[in-house]
């Protein structure tokens, strides 16, 4: 019996692990920039490039980065969700437009609605880099004190935003 | 058969493809080197397969740009890959680094290497080794043997004539009886 005990050992451990491995997905990458300050920028904003917002702009209140471009599909499938996130008029959404030309971006607003309290232009991407974007649409919580304090990678739906931001903005703004 | 063989040869030998098509025009051929080898080992968090070198995606090409810049600037090779740890994490890194998280990585490989050799060295010694049966034990069964063994060919060859068959297999078979 023990010469079958052990070679079943390691098979199930085996099936174990790579079922285990299965079911994460690779393309989430963990951010090393959790709980840390969050990259500053100072950039033009869409509505007016001669003003610019910079991340000490916004210190001192919890806000959401969200990163979008026209270009995008899945942005349009999360516009919905940070729409309705925008109007709970809990936190600063802004956006940071990425890798897009103004003019496109501008009219997708117009036709999509504008959920953001501004959107800011990251042209050539530098500043996605720095928040270290890998895929449009990202979306960021920033704390008061000016950290990253979660990442969500890939489009927000209705139910992400209610399990996974919801109850790190709720705690950050009680 | 052969040319075939030599073409496969040939084909290992020849460069693997690059998407990288930016021309960079660097300072030093040490530089540009530098360059190769961080885009070599760097991976594209779009296509998660890729390295820098291979991928078209945007955000290869940028990170691309980036890292010839910073070299431009002079920065060495680790503080580019600082750069890109400190952005996307270690999953940037094709060649991991060496720290508390991934001496499994690094050492696992040894580790298993050791257990296995431990386990061959243990079993190969158990083989070896002489079986010990006492004197008692081992001389009365040689009288067994001894005193069966005769009956038991004679029995044998009685029906091997009978039955006329080969006598060579019968005694081939003998020692299994």
């Amino acid at each position: 019996m023990i010469r079958f005990a052990l070679p079943l050992a390691v098979f199930v451990l085996m099936v174990g692990l790579l079922g285990y491995g299965l079911r994460l997905d690779p393309k989430k990458v963990p951010s090393p920039l959790i709980d840390k300050q969050a990259p500053a920028f100072s950039l033009a904003m869409l509505e007016d490039p001669a003003r610019k917002l910079s991340t000490g702009d916004m210190m001192g209140q919890v806000w959401v980065l969200n990163v979008w471009a026209s270009w995008c599909v899945s942005c349009r499938a999360e516009h919905e969700v940070i729409t309705n996130l925008a109007g709970r008029n809990l936190v600063t959404v802004v956006g940071l437009n990425y890798k897009d030309k103004p003019e496109d971006a501008k009219r997708w607003l117009q036709q999509f609605g504008n959920p953001y309290a501004t959107s800011v232009i990251d042209g050539d991407g530098r500043v996605g880099i720095d928040w270290g974007v890998y895929g449009v649409p990202e979306t960021f919580v920033i704390g008061a004190d000016g950290e990253i304090k979660y990442k969500h990678i890939g489009p927000v739906t209705h139910e992400s935003l209610e399990k996974k931001i919801m109850p790190v903005l709720k705690e950050l703004l009680s | 058969m052969r040319p075939l063989l030599l073409l496969l040869l040939i084909g290992c030998l020849i460069a693997p493809a690059r998407a990288a098509i930016e021309a960079y025009q660097f300072d030093s051929p040490q530089m540009e080197a530098d360059y190769n080898q961080l885009i070599d080992e760097l991976r594209c968090l779009v296509c998660q397969n890729q390295n820098l070198a291979g991928s078209d995606a945007e955000l290869a090409q940028d990170l691309r740009r980036e890292t010839y810049e910073m070299l431009q600037q002079g920065k060495s090779q680790q503080e580019v890959v600082d750069f890109m740890v400190a952005r996307y994490g270690d999953f940037v890194l094709y060649r991991p680094q060496v720290k508390s998280s991934t001496y499994l990585l690094w050492l696992g490989p040894f580790l298993l290497l050791v257990v296995v050799l431990t386990i061959v060295v243990r079993r190969l010694r158990a083989a070896a080794r002489p079986v010990d049966v006492d004197d008692d034990a081992l001389s009365s069964a040689r009288q067994l043997l001894e005193e069966d063994e005769p009956e038991e060919t004679d029995d044998k060859r009685e029906s091997e004539d009978k039955s006329g068959e080969d006598a060579g297999t019968k005694d081939q078979d003998e020692p299994d009886k």
